[in-house]
């Protein structure tokens, strides 16, 4: 369902991103792996459209996406979290959820100031969904606490829910797990298989975490300083030659 | 830390003196036609030696003073009484606003005409400051050229009245929509700046505004500004001694009372009271519409609500337009309060004020910025004696509230949501 070739990223003199292609099936948990500053939030930035790339094709679902406006992108079911986690922290944790709905509801202004009915059925409807996914993720209880004071742990998992009640196609989790306990990192490998069984989203995961990764992913794409390095399934890339050399060269 | 303190004090001092005293030091006395500067009397000279020592020891000492200041809300015996429920709190809260609503229906009767006067200009600003609360409080966008879209509002009533004789309630919804309209176009360019940039942009398109209402002087009388505003009319009864507009009735006769000059003010009273619920009670909906959430979310973090798909332009222009809307409502009033405008009443000091008021309220919250209106505006005319210190005093109390409470008089709240349990 998507499609990177080729995708190159310049920063002035600095070739973030080259050359690098990918590609995600449906029903599929893919991973980017690579050591720190090879380019990885490069890649995501661009297939999200924060960053217009200085070359090669995204495709989702058949359609060029590369150089589109963010937000449109994000409209097309292809949403994504933070490497650095980014809520509305002075909002509350339903109103994050509500706020990521607003597709869903009647944009109409007047409609929502008489409180049509239409309106109402739809703002409750996005209501139920809100409510659904912070049982989910098991937030419930902190519904009306201000989003900006949860805990780090709660914040990560509240930004996936806040992901999934835009009802995505194609899931982007930038670094999911960074500091995140061991007991979360377990939850969170459960939540991720069970938005891909569950719910049929498609997962492209960004992580350092490579229990998490070699045990959720079904394929890995690997890239170095920019580079794609290999790619292929957790096994193939486990006995990788090169991908062994970058990460005991690295350490 | 202790020789900085000094060295920081001994500086301010020698500010405090090279900025008053010539100001406050010497006098300009005219003698015919000279005109000669002389020394002030000793006892000013005094009061600002006086004033920069002051300032030395305040800011010797600083670090204390801070310190004290700072406990005092402890002092306070509110402070830690516990949140009231939800239920509760909005019962209460409905309930103080319809008794507030009523009385200021049933007021105006026995009021004196200075004083309902007064409360007319109170409502446009609350009015007015519940609309830039949207476009700061809300979107978090500073916009310091709010007064332009108060003058569009207006202007357009004297406008449309002076050529083409059109009544107050027919340009009132023009008017505001016309300020919509403004606040939509000069929403474009300002699209990708945020912070300090957005707000020196915004004063630019307020100055732009009043300076062309003063040079177009064919159009809009220049700085002579426009006279003549019609009242608004009841049904078609105006308030004047004498009916003025062919076919029109004088509510004094039509009722067979005597004429008194206060129906009119009254009844301009009782506008603006409207118009200010109605302008509450919509932006209150809007708050808890998605557009609300919308604008608070871009406030908040604008990559992220991109992320989600919120177009930025959509929600940008969104806060500026209504924000506008509710400016070009309050404009309209305005001109038919005074019966005279003239550039002079759109000034950027009005913009600092209205500014004023929503940061002393509280960003965001209504109800603190409706008693932020209250009490700027009310306050002044109280202390008319000092009226040549008016902007001392306003300075001053905007520092000590920053020190004191910098998250305003009644900082907003979250609504809580109650959601269905999920089985
Ligand atoms: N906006 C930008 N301007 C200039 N250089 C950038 C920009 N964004 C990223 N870079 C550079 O691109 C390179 C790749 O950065 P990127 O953030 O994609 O790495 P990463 O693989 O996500 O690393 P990490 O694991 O630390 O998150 C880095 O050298 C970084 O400095
Ligand atoms: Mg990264």
């Amino acid at each position: 369902m998507l499609e990177v070739q080729n995708l190159s990223m310049r920063f002035g003199g600095l070739l973030a991103v080259d050359q690098v292609s990918l590609d995600v099936q449906e029903h599929e948990i893919v991973a980017i792996i690579g050591p720190n500053g090879a380019g990885k939030t490069t890649v995501f930035n661009c297939m999200s459209g924060f960053y217009k790339p200085t070359g090669g094709k995204i495709l989702f679902e058949g359609r060029e996406i590369q150089g589109k406006p963010d937000y449109k992108i994000s409209r097309l079911g292809l949403v994504r979290t933070f490497q650095h986690v980014r809520l509305f922290g002075r909002m509350t944790v339903v109103e994050n959820l509500l706020v990521a709905q607003h597709r869903h509801l009647n944009t109409n202004l007047l409609a929502g100031i008489l409180k049509t009915p239409n309106y109402r059925e739809k703002e409750q409807k996005s209501l139920d969904r809100a409510a659904y996914w912070l049982d989910r993720v098991g937030l419930t209880e902190l519904a009306n606490r201000e989003a900006g004071n949860l805990a780090y742990g709660q914040q990560r998992r509240l930004e996936i829910a806040r992901c999934m009640v835009t009802e995505p196609k194609l899931l982007m989790l930038d670094e999911p797990a960074a500091g995140l306990n061991p007991a979360e990192t377990k939850d969170l490998n459960q939540l991720i298989i069970s938005l891909k069984e569950d719910y049929n989203v498609s997962v492209v995961l960004i992580e350092h975490d490579m229990s998490l990764v070699m045990d959720i992913s079904d394929r890995i794409n690997v890239i170095n300083q920019g580079r794609p390095l290999a790619s292929g399934t957790p096994d193939e890339i486990r006995r990788n030659d090169d991908v062994i050399k970058a990460y005991l060269g690295e350490a | 830390m202790a020789s900085h303190n000094l060295k920081h004090a001994l500086f301010c001092a020698i500010v405090t003196l090279i900025i008053s005293y010539p100001i406050l030091g010497f006098n300009l006395e005219s003698q015919g036609i000279d005109v000669t500067l002389e020394g002030a009397e000793t006892s000013t000279v005094l009061g600002v030696l006086l004033a920069a020592v002051i300032v030395f020891l305040f800011q010797l000492f600083r670090d204390n003073v801070m310190g004290s200041l700072r406990q005092l809300p402890a002092v306070n015996p509110l402070a830690n009484r516990k949140p009231m429920e939800q239920s509760k709190r909005l019962k209460l809260e409905s309930t103080l606003l319809t008794l507030m609503v009523i009385g200021a229906l049933i007021w105006p009767f026995i009021a004196s005409r200075g004083a309902v006067d007064l409360a007319t200009l109170v409502l446009i600003y609350i009015m007015l400051a519940l609309g830039l609360n949207v476009v700061v409080g809300l979107a978090g966008l500073l916009d310091l050229g709010y007064v332009a879209f108060y003058a569009v509002g207006a202007y357009t009533f004297a406008l449309l009245s002076q050529y083409y004789g059109v009544s107050f309630w027919f340009a009132l919804p023009i008017g505001a929509l016309l300020a919509a309209l403004f606040g939509l176009v000069l929403g474009f360019p300002v699209l990708r700046l945020r912070g300090d940039y957005l707000a020196i942009v915004t004063l630019g398109f307020g100055e732009i505004i009043r300076i062309l209402l003063n040079n177009m002087t064919s159009l809009t009388g220049g700085p002579n500004g426009i006279g003549g505003i019609p009242d608004p009319t009841l049904f078609g009864m105006e308030f004047g001694r004498r009916v003025k507009e062919e076919g029109n009735t004088s509510f004094h006769e039509t009722f067979g009372i005597a004429y008194s000059g206060e129906h009119k003010v009254i009844f301009l009273y009782l506008i603006a009271l409207v118009l200010a619920v109605i302008t509450a009670i919509a932006i209150r909906r809007l708050m808890r519409m998605p557009v609300g959430r919308a604008w608070e979310a871009l406030r908040e973090d604008e990559i992220a609500a991109k992320s989600l798909g919120l177009s930025r332009t959509a929600v940008k222009l969104s806060a500026f337009t209504i924000g506008a809307f509710f400016a070009g409502f309050a404009g309209t009033v305005f001109a038919s309060k005074q019966g005279f405008i003239s550039p002079e009443s759109f000034v950027f000091l009005e913009s600092a004020i209205i500014l004023a008021i929503v940061v002393l309220g509280g960003m965001g919250s209504q109800m603190g910025v409706i008693l932020a209106a209250i009490a700027v505006t009310i306050l002044p005319e109280l202390a008319r004696e000092f009226s040549e210190y008016r902007m001392l005093i306003f300075g001053a109390a905007m520092v000590l509230m920053m020190v004191w409470r910098p998250q305003g008089l009644m900082p907003m709240r979250r609504i809580h949501i109650e959601l269905k349990r999920q089985e």
